[in-house]
């Protein structure tokens, strides 16, 4: 291209439109620079996304199998109903162990010594006897036969089956000892052996035993605590905005309170907990450790947030509306009702939605109003004991056994499954609320 | 109830006028403010924002069946002075009115008045047309439905139809009174809205420059209407077109800066204006 010659103004100044060119290329390389910045910290940042979620999954992947051994238990009637009643109090109490016990010594009679014996029996989960009940119940008229049945195998097992116990290490450094190695060997060469889907992670309450441990309790916790959350914090919330923006009058009180409510929500989680430990569970004496207390907590947590936002969302409704309705006589709540509330509605739910994910998300204040408790049983309403899918992980990532690490990020993946859950819940939603005006 | 910026906008706009008029001395209005019979009549009315004045002791009669234009520059008080006859202005933060404003007898600013009864007999057109983001339908049942005016869905169905053909939108919506009423173009959404304030069955009939955001061939059509919906409403509109006043009004008031300088027949003002400030504005020498 040829460049025109510089010309010069009568004045003696270069002309305007060459001080200009000569600028551009400075201009346009800055815009570059910005760019080329923006796009690399989005590729980091999804490259950091992309590892955390890489290695969540490979760690927890195996979780959602479990090492279970076939042994051929026979259930004999003389040890499960010696009277014959078929009373299920009878067969409850029944002692399932030893029958495991039997069916693996008569899979490995030349195993005498008691010590051994003792070892053998350890292959298999403290938790099988259970197991062996249940099927018993389920069956009654198979007392006085043989049966094969899969049996969970103990988590040293399952971390072997796994691969995530190094055979080559010299036995004193491994946690299965080299007799152990021969007859699980064995069991494997027999066909009894086998990895299947790991039903009991999602049924059971924790365990002190990783391969008993299951999630369904902490879930469960999780569900009721973000539900009574859910109902209490999205009325309030949406009400005391629309009080505050559109009713309440502009004064010195009124400011305060908006101070306060932005304050509110930058305060620390865990003093909402040392508030719900000293308010609802010191003085209304709420039981403790139970989603009611927890939603509570919750509830104070994140009302600022839904209040904040649902604000936000009232006030982006045009005027125009408004005038609209009180022009043709609507009174100040219908006007609110009829025509502000849907039109803010997205953006209240999009509010609704961050404090609950904050919600599910929160530890802190829980431990404090004891939801950090070791609790088995599922919890069947507001008022039982229980735990939260984010201590769960916590609880489970301190504990020492290897079967707890693949179960931390197992649970991880449970946690963020429910998250998006409630994400795509929320979009789809707001996409059934949004309408143009 | 609106927001703080939509009422600081307002008040700002207002105050330019306010400052100066609180300068000047009181300006007696020009001409014959009464009518025989009218439907409303304004004495003394002063609007405050806060300390400001904005609007010094108006005296103006509404006739019945007439359309009443108000004109002049910018922050002459017109719009302040239009949103006290229906309360409007009681959404306003600070916003205070005195004086008179009476509606067939009744003073409007009478504590045993409710102002959603107000509203009802004195409707309101905005300047932008402002459709509830509704079905056509919804948006003129709306009004009826509120004040509970029809039994039945039939005749509500009626009355929804009479109020679009009053409006003169009826044969353009029939075939989709369930879409959105935002889908409309700019002048069928005025008329639309138009048609809602109708279908409330109101007296008067404000209108804050309800041209102002169409162009030449939609105005026409409001305008013709105008002038048909004079035969059952008083209409009051506020405008910045002067030919807009001269084409649809038989009275013309002229504010500035918050006083009421002349009221008279339309022909009259435009034709042969009484005050200085009148002939000022209406040739073209500022506003």
């Amino acid at each position: 291209m040829n460049k025109p010659a510089p010309q010069i103004t009568p004045t003696g100044r270069p002309n305007p439109v060459d001080i200009v060119r000569a600028s551009l290329k400075r201009r346009y390389a800055r815009e570059r620079r910005f760019r080329w910045l923006g796009a690399t910290a989005v590729l980091i940042g999804l490259l950091c996304v992309v590892l955390l979620f890489a290695d969540i999954i490979l760690k927890g992947y195996t979780a959602f199998q479990q090492t279970y051994i076939r042994l051929p238990i026979a259930l004999e009637a003389e040890s499960i109903d010696p009277e014959g009643t078929g009373a299920r109090a009878a067969i409850e109490d029944a002692d399932y162990l030893a029958l495991i016990r039997n069916a693996l010594f008569e899979l490995f009679p030349e195993v005498r010594d008691r010590q051994e014996r003792r070892l053998l029996t350890s292959i298999v989960s403290v938790g099988a006897p259970n197991l062996v009940r249940e099927y018993v119940l389920a069956h009654p008229d198979r007392i006085g036969t043989t049966q094969e049945i899969w049996v969970p195998a103990t988590a040293d097992i399952d971390m072997l089956m796994k691969g995530h116990i190094n055979r080559d290490l010299p036995e004193a450094e491994r946690r299965v000892k080299d007799q152990t190695l021969g007859w699980i060997d064995r069991l494997a060469a027999e066909g009894r052996i086998a990895k299947r889907f790991n039903t009991p992670f999602f049924v059971n309450g924790t365990s002190r035993e990783p391969e008993l441990a299951g999630i369904a309790g902490a879930l469960m916790g999780s569900f009721y605590t973000l539900l009574l959350t859910l109902i209490l914090s999205f009325p309030i919330g949406v009400g005391a905005a629309i009080y505050l923006e559109e009713f309440a009058p502009r004064n010195r009180w009124t400011d305060l309170i908006e101070i306060n409510i932005n304050n509110l929500a930058a305060v620390p989680s865990i003093v909402f907990g040392l508030l719900g430990l000293a308010v609802f569970i010191g003085f209304f004496g709420m039981p403790r450790s139970t989603p009611l207390v927890g939603a509570l907590v919750l509830t104070l947590m994140t009302l600022p947030t839904i209040i904040i936002a649902s604000r936000a969302a009232l006030k982006s409704v045009p005027p125009s509306i408004r005038e609209a309705a009180l022009g043709v006589g609507a009174s100040s709540l219908q006007t609110q009702f009829h025509h502000v509330l849907p039109l803010a509605m997205p953006g209240m739910l999009t509010g609704t939605i961050i404090g609950m994910a904050q919600a599910l998300g929160e530890t802190a204040p829980l431990l404090m109003i004891g939801m950090i408790a070791f609790i088995v049983d599922i919890p069947q309403g507001f008022t039982d004991m229980a735990t939260v899918l984010p201590v769960q992980i916590y609880l489970w990532a301190d504990s020492p056994e290897r079967g707890f690490v693949e179960r931390t990020s197992a649970a991880i993946m449970v946690l963020l499954a429910f998250l998006f859950a409630m994400n795509l819940a929320a979009v789809l939603l707001r996409r059934r609320f949004e309408r143009r005006w | 109830m609106n927001t703080m910026v939509e009422t600081m906008n307002r008040v700002t706009d207002a105050l330019s006028a306010v400052e100066l008029a609180q300068e000047r001395a009181f300006c007696q209005t020009v001409g014959d403010f009464t009518v025989p019979n009218p439907r409303m009549t304004c004495r003394d009315v002063e609007v405050w924002y806060g300390p400001k004045q904005a609007i010094r002791r108006v005296n103006l009669d509404i006739g019945r069946n007439e359309v009443l234009s108000m004109i002049g520059p910018s922050g002459c008080g017109k719009s302040t002075f239009l949103r006290c006859l229906n309360r409007m202005n009681d959404t306003i933060p600070g916003c205070r009115v005195t004086g008179s404003i009476k509606l067939d007898g009744q003073d409007i600013y009478d504590k045993k008045l409710d102002p959603v009864l107000l509203r009802a007999r004195v409707g309101m057109v905005f300047q932008k047309p402002n459709p509830f983001p509704k079905s056509i339908y919804e948006n003129v049942a709306y009004g009826p439905r509120i004040h509970g005016l029809t039994n039945s869905k039939a005749e509500l169905d009626e009355l929804v139809e009479t109020s679009l053909r009053k409006a003169g939108l009826w044969d353009e919506v029939k075939d989709r009174l369930d879409q959105p009423g935002t889908g409309l173009s700019g002048g069928q959404q005025q008329r639309l809205c138009i048609a809602r304030t109708i279908a409330v069955a109101p007296d008067v009939i404000l209108m804050d420059e309800p041209c102002s955001a169409l162009d030449p061939i939609a105005t026409a059509i409001i305008e013709e209407l105008i002038d048909e919906l004079r035969a059952n409403y008083s209409i009051v509109i506020v405008t910045h077109s002067m030919q807009q006043a001269a084409r649809v009004s038989q009275r013309t008031a002229y504010f500035h800066l918050g006083d009421l300088i002349e009221v008279g027949e339309t022909n009259q003002i435009f034709t042969n204006p009484q005050h200085k400030l009148t002939e000022d504005y209406i040739t073209g020498r500022f506003g």
